[in-house]
């Protein structure tokens, strides 16, 4: 069976182009080149809060929004993303790279 | 410098403006940096800022309680209220310590800032009698005001300490939530090596939890510790405090703003400029400066019902500290990461881009009459244009 990521297209940096191209395998596929091999309910209570900002604003939501929107704890978020959360779950989300890296 | 020059643009007769301001001193920011080298003196750094006001123009200074963008008001803390037809927001960002639990513990005693002046000035007393030890400088949170300065500080403390003759007894540490020295590919990798040279280690994605001023570490989500002697800390950096009591800042209390026409995404009547906009972009004087033609095009079109047709493209252009007497120029915008070349003009400079050069430091030596003398009245660098120039630029491919 062809990757789930075959069709996909990627900017310089590893982000999705085009979000409206993103499945739930493709965020699973995403996920384990980032290290994590299963999305748990928290994982995916995650992942679609940040699908839901990108659908809103267009683009990747920040740290503090994502605690904000979620009530998930700052400690937590990096327990399940490690390193830089936001970054690692704007790109499973398949939305761009967060703004807010300048 | 919004008001130098509406006030050239505007007809007295139909328009009056009215300078809000909290403080009567205007401090000179990019000096912050060099007070704690005893470079700069507390007093280098500020001036009346009666002396940039232009004439026609009513000042009042006082806190503002409140702005109501529904009925087009402000309320000062003295209970006055100033109506507008427009307003320009230009609150800047501050830093905010008490975000992260232990910073204000040990704050001003081995944990200090260089982002106020008073920080600034405390941390110099402090560095030219330390005996040496791991002297630690953290970054909050992304984003910060002039975010290199983390960078401009260890180098001159690299050269501080070699000059008090004490840097085999310094460790120099960089603890920063960013992946690498800087934010933009090409740029990092290079000022990465000259952190490497200079003998700074480099913590990258270290996002701070706490600081523990008993056992002297800092902490990060991921429960790495970073142990200190002295800690600089950059706390996160927040906009206005009035913003977030107005109800108009995102979560960080910026303003979301249009990055192209810098008009509030929300109200029409209202423009931000500098550290209080969202746009993402530096959070720097210089790109301030580059806004402030976009802006006043474009307040100046809507006034008149017409389109606004200037796009702010992030020009951002910044000298990089590096010590003994250098300095490494960047320039760049939304869109093109710093490069390599020569600025202003192309092949003869005489500013080195993403190069170490004796001559781009003392352009950030002088950088310091031209604030004073041009920038605050809101005019322009001959030769330097607010959107960013490709011209003397060398393309580089970013490195995977």
């Amino acid at each position: 069976m062809a990757s789930p990521l075959s069709a996909v297209r990627f900017d310089a940096e590893g982000f999705m182009a085009d979000r409206s191209q993103w499945t739930r395998g493709i965020a699973e596929e995403l996920a384990r080149q980032e290290g994590l091999d299963t999305l748990t309910d928290r994982h995916w209570a995650i992942i679609d809060f940040c699908r839901k900002a990108g659908d809103q604003t267009g683009h990747a939501p920040t740290l503090r929004e994502i605690t904000g929107g979620t009530g998930i704890t700052t400690k937590e978020l990096f327990g399940l993303f490690p390193k830089g959360p936001a970054k690692k779950v704007a790109k499973i989300a398949g939305l761009g790279k967060p703004e807010g890296c300048v | 410098m919004v008001a130098n020059r509406m006030r050239s643009t505007l007809d007295r007769r139909e328009w009056r403006i009215v300078i809000l301001d909290r403080d009567e001193g205007h401090y000179y920011q990019p000096g912050f940096l060099f007070v704690p080298f005893g470079i700069y003196g507390p007093r280098d750094v500020v001036k009346p800022k009666r002396n940039f006001l232009p004439r026609g123009v009513d000042v009042v200074f006082g806190d503002v309680e409140r702005v109501e963008p529904e009925k087009n008001r402000v309320t000062l803390a003295d209970g006055k209220t100033i109506d507008y037809d427009y307003l320009v927001v230009a609150t800047g960002s501050e830093i905010h310590p008490d975000e992260t639990p232990g910073l204000r513990e040990g704050w001003q005693r081995n944990i200090f800032d260089f982002y106020t002046p008073a920080g600034a000035a405390n941390l110099h007393q402090f560095m030219s009698t330390w005996q040496g030890g791991r002297f630690v400088l953290n970054v909050a949170e992304m984003p910060i005001k002039c975010p290199v300065a983390p960078l401009e500080f260890l180098m001159l403390a690299d050269w501080y300490f070699q000059t008090r003759g004490i840097r085999d007894k310094v460790e120099l540490i960089y603890a920063t939530p960013l992946p690498g020295a800087f934010t933009k590919p090409v740029c990092s990798t290079m000022l990465g090596s000259v952190l490497t040279r200079k003998n700074i280690t480099v913590h990258p994605e270290f996002n701070i939890m706490e600081a523990d001023p008993q056992t002297q570490v800092i902490r990060s989500y991921d429960d790495i510790e970073v142990p200190y002697d002295v800690l600089v800390s950059i706390p996160v950096n927040r906009g206005a405090d009035v913003i977030m009591r107005s109800g108009m800042g995102d979560a960080l209390g910026f303003i979301p703003t249009n990055k192209y026409t810098l008009q509030s995404d929300k109200w029409q009547n209202i423009f931000v400029i500098g550290d209080a906009a969202n746009v993402p972009t530096s959070k720097a004087g210089s790109v301030a400066h580059f806004m402030l033609d976009i802006l006043a095009e474009n307040m100046t079109s809507h006034m008149k019902g017409r389109e606004m047709r200037a796009r702010f493209d992030g020009h951002a252009n910044c000298y990089i500290e590096t010590g003994f007497g250098k300095a490494v120029l960047i320039d760049f915008n939304y869109d093109v990461e710093p490069l390599p070349g020569m600025f202003p003009l192309p092949g003869v400079g005489p500013f080195t881009l993403l190069g170490e050069s004796v001559v781009n430091h003392w352009g950030k030596l002088a950088f310091k009459w031209i604030y004073w003398n041009i920038l605050l009245e809101g005019r322009d660098i001959p030769t330097v244009p607010s959107h960013m120039s490709m011209s003397g630029k060398q393309p580089v491919a970013a490195p995977v």
